[in-house]
């Protein structure tokens, strides 16, 4: 049997990505004494310990249940704001509508680094520092442009028509907007909603930087597994594995949009 | 599609606007202030008008970092835009491999700034890691915590692991909304392979290929958690780039001014370039979906 070329540029190229990611769960199954003692290329004492060490002490959970607090509370601020605002863009032209769209997405491009002393300061005084809701706020800086192009991406898709025969069928804007729009677009809902999760996952600049006990993310409670007997490489691995799992398991359902929503709903 | 007139659009977009009033513009407007005040802490400020502007603008630092920042993306975006072409011609185009194919892909996208800097961390590690063990046992002498060049070639593989697959996912995204007879066209005049990308697959991936140099600009020229896990910016200053040597200077060393400065001048930048592919963008949308109309 012949092999094919794309065949063989599509394994060089999958292996490439995978090696980093399995050497990482390669050890985060080891101990530690064979992480720095032997070279192994898959781990030979099969140890759970890491793991158990992460799930056992709160210091370590409880970064996962930080992140995930305020990862769920900007997702469901972003895609209830943006629902009305991406519904205006996609079928009203207003005064000033393509400059308010430019400005939305310079958010998405301003630098985080720019934010982090500002956005400090701002939720210091107001008494938010160290709490889920100052990061979930944070990160609508972001997120809230994304999900209105993602929004406005599928809601073109919707004829107008269906707007239309609505309205002359008697239905007012709410009604028809939850009972009739909503279900429409419930898959661009969904998109929009996984890629908020997502990139409010993947940020660590802002969220460290807006806390410091309570809220403190799991991506910063990784930075501390430098101790007194040196670094304990295989906790670290185990918490890094853990943070990528949430993001394999929906991914399966969004494969088909993944380009649309990394592409802010412009493909 | 024929949009309305219709100005009462406003009350819809209100909570968008008060949101990022809250999360953009509050911020930014300290921002502005400071990079004009001068402090002696206290909260006390005296007007320093230009004053900070002009000594970033002079200043060799931010020429040298502005410098490896512009060098850095500009390396990403040519190996990151031309690889993403190649894997997307050959990523299967249906069926259940092509669905595996794109989870797999996307995975590295999903995973935390700071834990893909972890993963590289060990990964190039000279005594625990595949990459640094693997060279070393080549003869390599590798050691991206002690070596510029080194740690150049680390952070560079990195984004292009990271990041590689979202400019295929975009072209891939382009190439399946080519029609079959595109290619039997294309078959029956016995173009050649060349000729069938230049002629067909690349103008139908202009308007992705577009949005992915801009993405991948933007994200380049903002990156700082993957190369400061990594690297922390050295050794020396070699790997810091310019987020990386603004939140030096504005939380490590509390220079607000001069940081404010650099920050509104950073973002100038950006805003310039990305202004500069959406006009080009739009424009593009909008000459596409009227050659439909004028058939």
């Amino acid at each position: 049997m012949r092999i094919k070329t794309p065949t063989v540029v599509m394994v060089l190229y999958l292996l490439f990505l995978m090696l980093p990611i399995y050497w990482l769960v390669n050890m985060s199954l080891k101990t530690n004494a064979e992480i720095t003692g032997t070279f192994s290329l898959y781990p030979h004492e099969l140890t759970l310990r890491n793991y158990r060490v992460i799930l056992t002490d709160p210091s370590w959970y409880m970064g996962y249940v930080n992140s995930i607090i305020y990862v769920v509370m900007n997702t469901v601020i972003s895609v209830a704001v943006a629902l009305p605002a991406a519904y205006a863009f996609s079928r009203y032209s207003f005064m000033g509508d393509k400059h308010l769209f430019f400005w939305l997405l310079t958010n998405r491009m301003s630098p985080p680094a720019v934010f982090a002393l500002p956005f400090f300061q701002l939720y210091s005084s107001v008494g938010l520092f160290d709490t889920h809701i100052a990061v979930a706020l944070a990160h609508c800086l972001f997120n809230v442009p994304l999900a209105v192009w993602i929004l406005e991406g599928f809601m073109r898709g919707v004829p107008k028509e269906i707007d239309e025969t609505a309205y002359i069928d008697g239905y007012s804007f709410p009604r028809f907007f939850v009972r009739i729009f909503m279900p429409l677009i419930a898959s661009g809902i969904g998109v929009a909603a996984f890629f908020c999760f997502m990139f409010s996952w993947v940020e660590l600049l802002l969220s460290r930087t807006l806390t410091s006990v309570n809220a403190k993310p799991i991506a910063a409670t990784m930075t501390r597994t430098v101790s007194a007997s040196g670094m304990d490489w295989g906790v670290l691995a185990a918490a890094g594995v853990l943070t990528i799992i949430p993001g394999a398991l929906v991914i399966w359902f969004v494969r088909n949009y993944i380009a649309k929503g990394f592409a802010l709903g412009r493909v | 599609m024929e949009k309305t007139q219709n100005n009462k659009a406003w009350f819809l977009v209100l909570p968008v606007l008060v949101i990022v009033a809250f999360s953009a513009v509050i911020p930014l407007m300290t921002v502005v202030n400071y990079s004009v005040n001068d402090t002696f802490g206290n909260n006390e400020f005296f007007w320093a008008g230009l004053e900070w502007f002009d000594e970033m603008v002079h200043s060799s630092r931010l020429h040298e970092a502005l410098g490896r920042q512009t060098l850095f993306s500009a390396i990403i975006l040519a190996i990151e835009v031309p690889l993403g072409i190649f894997v997307a011609l050959n990523m299967p185009k249906k069926g259940f491999w092509a669905s595996l194919v794109l989870v797999l892909m996307a995975l590295p996208l999903l995973i935390p700034f700071n834990v893909v800097g972890t993963i590289w961390q060990i990964f190039g590690r000279t005594d625990i890691g595949l990459l640094g063990r693997g060279l070393k046992a080549l003869g390599l002498d590798y050691n991206y915590t002690s070596d510029p060049l080194d740690a150049w070639i680390t952070v560079i593989v990195m984004d292009v692991w990271h990041w590689t697959s979202l400019v295929a996912l975009l072209c891939y995204a382009g190439l399946q909304s080519i029609p079959q007879a595109y290619y039997q066209a294309a078959r029956i005049d016995q173009a050649s392979r060349w000729a069938v990308f230049r002629y067909i697959e690349l103008p139908k991936m202009k308007g992705v290929l577009l949005i992915a140099v801009l993405l991948r600009f933007m994200d380049s020229f903002m990156i700082y958690t993957e190369p400061f896990v990594v690297t922390g910016g050295g050794p020396g200053n070699s790997t810091t780039f310019l987020s990386i040597d603004l939140v030096k200077m504005a939380v490590g060393q509390f220079d607000l001014g001069p940081a404010a400065a650099f920050s509104i001048m950073y973002f100038l930048v950006i805003l310039l370039v990305s202004w500069v592919f959406y006009t080009v963008m739009t424009n593009l949308d909008r000459s596409q979906t009227d050659i439909p109309e004028a058939m």
